[in-house]
């Protein structure tokens, strides 16, 4: 899976999260998850959660810390991937 | 500082109506709520009929948030956000408002905090998944997640206070919000409370025997106040909600006015003198009902209507006498005596929420609801009161003062006196 399919997948992860749905379909890997996205920060652990379903793979906590804006979530993903847990 | 308290808004979520307009149909026409619950067979209760309102979570959706509502799992927070976002709509109010409103505050009680979130929780735990969890179990499983959710959607800045006080819970909500207005410590104050009766809470009241078990396949006949044919309550689901306003405030703004709050009280009979851990004791409900009165500087004879506890146990003959002895009335000259629970069952913390909304919709509409399964009162409860006190079909009446109590577990009472809103 490229970058640019993690995002495609990344979208629908994120979307339940965001009221800024716009914002969400223009989102780029500088794109901010609390800024831009108006994600509340306690749900960035959900979205761990979701992402760790939704890709079969595990986040540890050093990982999670770095995911606050769309490519650092991307850099994560695409490591666990294709080095799975 | 005595200011006058009005009531502005209701909302409710009751087992026959989800809007002001339908529970007032509902409540004039003797429109039963409560209904066969196939898994209460399955589980081999003894009680097998509920009060459910016919809620489904899309309703929420002009509510909160989207993503507030994603992830919402506790019903009796579902049914307070609703009752209480449509009381304050109810109100004249908008929903949102950029600003936090420091003079208005919020009393919603509970009795127990969402068992279904908390099963969720239990068995991630127990399997050894609780990472999986996620960021919305804690605020759903504390008790005032419920005034959390109201109060965080509608900016309030005041005092905001889950109470619970069992099956006394919601007149005494209402009861705390009157008094921080009265006594000038709020403008404002959104008031009511919920419940979400899930099978756990009412296997644990089954166990006790309290509840209505010969009706099963006739559920509108199960919850009978006051009949000789009763054998215990109908526990029932919902939540109720008010706003009260400073007369003042109420006024400048141009509100409409249902009625206003004169008076109440809360107290217990310190489980003492028959007063127990589940039955109240006379003393104390005999205090808290004239206390009230004296609060609201009404007389027993000023009071039309008794909106009572009666839950349809072996309480409702003492609760009648209670009432008789408080008031010094009997026979002809008693108020007019109704339960709502004979149409909705009884929603535990709920009841008193609920139960005051058709309290005040009865003072402005100008009628007296049906009781429900009356058709054999009990002997004693005639001997004391009479007949036509206790009306079996809707009554078309000016109704000036209404008495509004309930007595919950823990020998605690409430009792609230409300009147048509006079401009004097």
């Amino acid at each position: 899976m490229n970058r640019k399919e993690i995002l495609i997948e990344l979208k629908k992860v994120l979307a339940p999260y965001t009221e800024s749905k716009a914002m969400l379909d223009g989102i780029n890997e500088q794109t901010d998850l609390i800024k831009d996205l108006n994600i509340n920060s306690a749900n960035l652990v959900d979205i761990i959660i979701d992402a760790e379903a939704q890709y079969n793979i595990e986040i540890d906590f050093d990982a999670a810390e770095k995911m606050y804006n769309v490519g650092n979530c991307i850099d994560v993903i695409s490591e666990k991937i294709n080095k799975p847990a | 500082m005595n200011n006058r308290v009005v009531i502005t808004g209701l909302g409710v979520v009751a087992p026959n109506g989800l809007t002001i307009p339908d529970f007032l149909h509902a409540i004039q026409n003797g429109i039963s709520g409560i209904r066969f619950v196939p898994e209460y067979a399955d589980l081999k209760f003894n009680c097998q009929v509920s009060g459910i309102p016919e809620f489904e979570w899309e309703q929420l959706h002009n509510y909160i948030t989207e993503t507030s509502l994603y992830g919402l799992k506790g019903k009796g927070i579902a049914y307070g956000i609703k009752a209480a976002l449509d009381a304050w709509t109810d109100a004249g109010n908008e929903i949102v408002s950029e600003e936090t409103l420091w003079e208005t505050g919020c009393v919603f009680g509970s009795s127990v905090a969402d068992t279904d979130v908390i099963k969720i929780a239990i068995t991630r735990v127990d399997a050894k998944e609780s990472k999986k969890l996620g960021s919305r179990v804690v605020e759903q499983i504390m008790n005032s997640g419920i005034t959390a959710y109201i109060s965080g959607r509608l900016g309030l800045g005041n005092k905001i206070i889950n109470n619970s006080a069992a099956c006394a819970t919601g007149t005494q909500s209402i009861l705390m919000g009157y008094e921080y207005i009265k006594y000038g410590m709020a403008k404002r104050m959104v008031v009511g409370s919920s419940e979400y009766v899930d099978r756990y809470v009412f296997g644990g009241f089954d166990s006790m025997r309290v509840l209505s078990r010969k009706f099963n396949d006739e559920p509108e006949k199960a919850s009978r106040p006051m009949s000789l044919s009763a054998g215990g309550f109908v526990p029932g689901s919902g939540a109720g909600a008010l706003v009260l306003e400073d007369l003042d405030f109420a006024l400048a703004r141009g509100a409409k006015i249902y009625g206003e709050i004169l008076g109440g009280s809360t107290n217990s009979g310190g489980q003492r003198n028959g007063g127990s851990m589940t039955a109240p004791g006379p003393e104390g409900v005999i205090r808290c009902i004239r206390e009230a009165m004296a609060d609201s500087t009404v007389t027993a004879a000023d009071i039309d209507l008794i909106s009572g506890h009666l839950t349809a146990t072996i309480a409702d003959k003492l609760e009648i006498e209670n009432w008789s002895r408080a008031l010094n009335r009997t026979g002809g000259d008693f108020p007019f005596v109704n339960s709502l629970k004979s149409m909705i069952g009884h929603s535990l913390s709920a009841a008193g929420s609920i139960e005051t909304v058709a309290a005040v919709l009865q003072l402005k509409y100008n009628f007296v609801h049906p009781n429900l399964n009356l058709e054999d009162p009990i002997p004693e409860i005639l001997d004391i009161i009479g007949a036509n006190n206790l009306p079996t079909a809707k009554v078309d009446k000016v109704i000036n003062t209404v008495a509004k109590a309930n007595f919950g577990f823990g020998d605690v009472n409430s009792c609230l006196i409300i009147s048509k809103y006079k401009n004097n």
